[in-house]
């Protein structure tokens, strides 16, 4: 997105298309992003594939710890034959992190969303098949989550594997 | 007397766990016989890498394949959240241990435009004839070791002679073979030793022919040729669906190539072709990294004609360490060392997305900056990771010998796919 103006103008499209789904736009070093409403992403990916901006090239998960609301999704969208590349971003609260899942509409966020839903724990309404996909099927928490602790496995030796918890698993 | 015993207590916790991987519903193909599930890997030379493949077979058809992945995932993109910007770029290199320069490029690239630092052109091209070098370097890798999987021992040997000349190239301008930490914020890290591009144009001299020769070794053999000629094809528009890029995407005939199109660290300046496919066949794949050995000498021969003079690295005291000599007289470039080495430095608030064309497609970085000295979010979008999607629309049907074949020039480095 060249410029700032430009960004507006299609929120403004957006807006119009999608009732109340933009919440905020921003221009950023050469480069747009849309904030929208959680439950609106679906409609505005869609929107914004009739526009052009036909090519999903990455969905990944934030953790904005302290702010609320604390996780977000971000979908980068390519335009192929314009050359444009347009962020769409949205924040869920940790209480009730669901977000519509893309993926009926976009076979490349299987993936990727349950990466974010692995790593931090958003659930995508509709995902096919979401599970974990990185971590272990039993494992515990969500560790890309700011608040999730570094270094906290214990490491099995030797001479203390028996007593660590369930050292057989 | 009954045998029988209730399911729940009879299933151990593992094999639950199991269970649950094939949750997802099986598909029933008309007229298919008793279907057999497979398991390859995670351990097993075909999967290139710790890969786990699940695959239902019908006789020795492919009916479903899923792919099971993380067994070598390290936490990268966490650890890298713990450390200052600069620290983060050996971590990054060990994603795609195959294209090390890349991941740290797509770093730097974005951390770069967080910072709005200017890199010198001498910089820009020093890059370029790195990443060009490690495009060719990981491009043989995945040569030598795809033949081998298709039977032909010979060109595995004849690539990894050639590898050991690029390894020999990045000891002697960076220090390391592998994982290099070269590329810097800013630019990179030392200007090439005397006697190095010397070494580069001899070896840009040899590459061709080279490759020529394993085009003559694997193009004239007919039993590679009937492994993957017209087998495993996979349509532009499916692909595109599936954020499938790089030479899987242009093996199909759609010339998208970042270098091309959204030019960074003066690609522009260099005149060089895409080679695309037609089919977009296993053959195609092959056919278009095979040709890009040769575009990428074209580009590292003109990046080292035009190689401009000046600094390697900004002049940005504040970004990039001051030189050596100068520690000993300037007050300033002492506190500049001081405090870049314990602090490290400080980057303005704001999310970047920094793509590049690595040799396995769009590899780009996220960086989210809360304005302290430590990135608050790095997550690297691998081209392996979403080209892994394609698996099966590429397999399904097809005889299960052909799965190795696609899987080779599918090429995902797992390090990059669980990162």
């Amino acid at each position: 997105m060249p410029d700032a103006t430009g960004m507006e103008l299609l929120a403004r499209e957006l807006g119009e298309r999608v009732e109340g789904c933009v919440l905020a736009t921003r221009h950023f070093r050469g480069k747009g992003a849309i904030d929208v409403r959680p439950s609106s992403v679906v409609e505005v990916l869609r929107a914004l594939r009739e526009r052009g901006f036909d090519f999903l090239t990455s969905v990944h998960g934030l953790d904005y710890f302290p702010e609320e609301p604390r996780l977000g999704v971000q979908y980068e969208l390519l335009d192929m034959s314009a050359l444009d590349r347009l962020t769409v971003a949205l924040r869920v609260p940790l209480e009730d992190p669901r977000v519509p899942s893309v993926t009926p509409d976009w076979p490349t966020a299987n993936h990727q969303e349950r990466e974010v839903f692995d790593m931090f724990g958003v659930i995508f309404d509709g995902h096919p098949d979401l599970r974990r996909i990185l971590m272990p099927e039993d494992y515990e928490g969500h560790p890309q989550r700011r608040d999730f602790p570094v270094g906290g496995e214990p490491i099995l030796f030797t001479h203390n594997e028996t007593s660590s918890p369930r050292w057989f698993a | 007397m009954s045998t029988a015993q209730p399911q729940a207590a009879s299933t151990s916790a593992y094999r639950r766990m199991e269970e649950s991987i094939t949750l997802s519903e099986e598909k029933v193909v008309e007229g298919s016989r008793e279907l057999l599930t497979l398991n390859i890997g995670p351990h097993h030379p075909a999967t290139h890498g710790v890969l786990r493949l699940l695959v239902t077979l019908d006789g020795e058809v492919v009916r479903d394949v899923k792919p099971i992945i993380g067994y070598v995932h390290t936490g990268i993109e966490k650890t890298a959240e713990q450390k200052s910007y600069w620290k983060v770029i050996p971590v990054v290199e060990r994603m795609d241990y195959l294209s090390y320069f890349f991941n740290a490029m797509a770093y730097c690239g974005a951390v770069e435009t967080l910072l709005e630092v200017e890199v010198p052109r001498r910089a820009q091209y020093l890059r370029v004839i790195h990443l060009e070098l490690n495009r060719i370097m990981s491009h043989l890798v995945w040569l030598g070791t795809s033949a081998l999987d298709l039977g032909a021992i010979s060109v595995w040997w004849y690539c990894f002679r050639e590898r050991e000349m690029l390894l020999d190239l990045f000891e002697m301008s960076t220090g390391q073979r592998m994982h290099t930490r070269y590329i810097q914020v800013g630019g990179v890290a030392e200007d090439v030793p005397s006697g190095w591009i010397e070494r580069v144009r001899a070896f840009t001299k040899v590459m061709p022919e080279r490759a020529e020769v394993y085009g003559d070794l694997l193009n004239k053999n007919e039993i590679l040729l009937q492994r993957l000629r017209g087998v495993c094809a996979v349509s532009q528009e499916e692909l595109l669906a599936l954020g499938v890029t790089g030479p899987l995407l242009r093996a199909t005939g759609n010339p998208w190539d970042l270098r091309k199109a959204m030019p960074y660290s003066s690609y522009d300046d260099f005149d060089f072709k895409i080679p695309v496919g037609t089919q977009g066949d296993n053959y195609d794949r092959y056919a278009v990294r095979l040709a890009e050995i040769h575009e990428s000498c074209k580009i590292i021969d003109q990046a080292l004609d035009g190689l401009p003079e000046g600094p390697w690295i900004t002049e940005d005291r504040k970004v990039a360490l001051p030189p050596r000599h100068e520690l000993a007289t300037s007050m300033e470039a002492l506190i500049h060392h001081f405090k870049l080495v314990t602090e490290g430095f400080r980057v303005p608030p704001g999310e970047v997305y920094y793509p590049i064309e690595s040799p396995r497609g769009e590899l780009a970085c996220f960086v989210r900056s809360d304005g302290s000295s430590k990135p608050a979010r790095v997550h690297m979008r691998d081209p392996s990771f979403v080209n892994l999607q394609a698996t099966m629309p590429m397999v399904e049907g097809s005889l299960l010998a052909d799965m190795v074949a696609a899987l080779a020039m599918l090429d995902p480095v797992l390090g990059g796919v669980d990162r």
